[in-house]
């Protein structure tokens, strides 16, 4: 059994680490507020650009002739797939998820033939995916410097994607990251950007009889690109939000073990304490009749 | 006419402007200025470096804009910009740093024609700001 010094001693370490996940909780619960803000503003933007990219692929007559970034390279051989994660550990189960439903996909495809191209977003990502991915790592990003999720951070990533699928080095693209649903729950998404997946309004689809100023298909190819960057600056705030939250509750959890953890030792150390005590006097009466 | 319509700017941060009952709104579309009253036909263009002037009875404001889309459509016209900032209220430094900006980059050589064009554009109205 542990001395008495060594419980004092434990319960102190503990209490401390305590100390660092409550800080930590409450650190990533005000910044989650931020984050949560900013995701809901810039979600407009993004439903907007959609709505106009609907209308625009809607009336483009000549489909064969669409900008690529719309109809894709025409073949369908070699995946990109940007990993969006963290740059900083201690958020739960945050990375590791993205991670999981991105070597799902990898692995998906690989068995169909097709090749792999990542580009990671993050450290923690790189991190987690060097040592069964390394050669497939084309490019590493990460934004440590940025306090916040920023456009021009997102304009930057989209530039590289823009640029790679120009040099006609992918045909497909995909990005990965974590939808914020609540504090308690965010949830791994992949999304394909290249060639851009229009979702269909149900319902809602009457022709609207826009005028266009110049042609659509100038408007189109100057939109897709920024219609990129907005999706994957949604994308990081989405993450920004999902990955606060998610350290929140694991702090939470971390705080509450450790609660539990300290509640265990001082039951031990007391009692210990209690047999030291005992032990003694048993000495001092038995030495006393025995004289 | 005297009920006016919404007007909703945008940008990816946030909304930056949301407001109903303008009378019209002028915007620098890419093949010139436009103004846009109430029951236009529905259109889509994008914008040039320009002013976008929105009027509201006797009001008037300001704002520059780098780039963006316009939609207008059913009496409500989004403006979706990356890049954009209310004249009166704008701290003159910023104005000075983008116009040199701008003028630095418009020297470079390896740059179209069309990005020239548009650079002269911002580099004009950028002047015209600080200059007030």
């Amino acid at each position: 059994m542990a001395s008495l010094d060594d419980l004092k001693k434990r319960i102190t370490s503990v209490k401390s680490t305590q100390k660092i996940t409550k800080a930590m909780k409450m650190v990533a619960a005000s910044k989650l507020r931020r984050a949560q803000e900013s995701a809901e503003k810039g979600r407009p933007y993004s439903d907007k650009m959609n709505n106009i990219i609907l209308n625009l692929s809607n009336n483009i007559s000549d489909k064969d002739n669409a900008p690529k970034l719309l109809a894709g390279s025409g073949e369908d051989k070699v995946h990109l797939c940007v990993v969006m994660t963290s740059d900083r550990g201690l958020c739960g189960g945050f990375n590791t998820n993205i991670i999981k439903k991105a070597k799902t996909y990898f692995k998906k495809n690989s068995d169909n033939g097709k090749t792999l191209k990542i580009i990671t977003v993050g450290s923690k990502g790189y991190d987690q995916l060097k040592r069964s991915y390394k050669d497939n790592i084309i490019e590493k990003i990460s934004f440590k410097e940025s306090k916040y999720a920023n456009y021009f951070d997102a304009d930057k990533v989209a530039k590289i994607i823009i640029d790679k699928f120009e040099k006609k080095e992918f045909d497909v693209c995909t990005i990965f990251y974590n939808q914020f649903k609540n504090v308690i729950t965010q949830v791994p998404q992949e999304q394909q950007i290249i060639p851009l997946k229009v979702s269909k309004i149900d319902g809602n689809s009457s022709k609207d009889n826009y005028e266009f100023e110049p042609e659509e298909d100038e408007i189109l190819s100057n939109l897709l690109p920024k219609n990129i960057s907005t999706q994957i600056f949604k994308a990081m705030l989405e993450n920004s939000a999902s990955e606060q939250g998610s350290r929140m509750s694991a702090m939470d959890n971390a705080t509450r073990n450790a609660g539990e953890m300290v509640d265990k030792l001082t039951i031990q150390y007391n009692r210990s304490r209690q047999a030291a005590i005992t032990k003694e006097l048993i000495e001092i009466i038995s030495g006393a009749e025995s004289l | 006419m005297s009920e006016g319509y919404k007007i909703e700017i945008v940008n990816p941060e946030r909304s930056f402007l949301s407001k109903e009952g303008v009378s019209e709104v002028v915007v620098p579309a890419f093949e010139g200025d436009m103004g846009i009253l109430k029951d236009h036909i529905s259109i889509i263009s994008f914008l040039k470096p320009g002013i976008i002037r929105v009027f509201e009875g006797s009001n008037e404001e300001t704002y520059y804009v780098e780039d963006g889309i316009i939609e207008f459509k059913d009496n409500c016209l989004s403006i979706l910009t990356s890049n954009i900032f209310d004249i009166k209220k704008v701290d003159k430094s910023i104005v000075k740093n983008a116009l040199a900006k701008a003028e630095q980059d418009v020297e470079k050589t390896d740059i179209s024609d069309q990005k020239k064009y548009l650079l002269d554009q911002k580099i004009e109205v950028l002047k015209s700001i600080s200059l007030n």
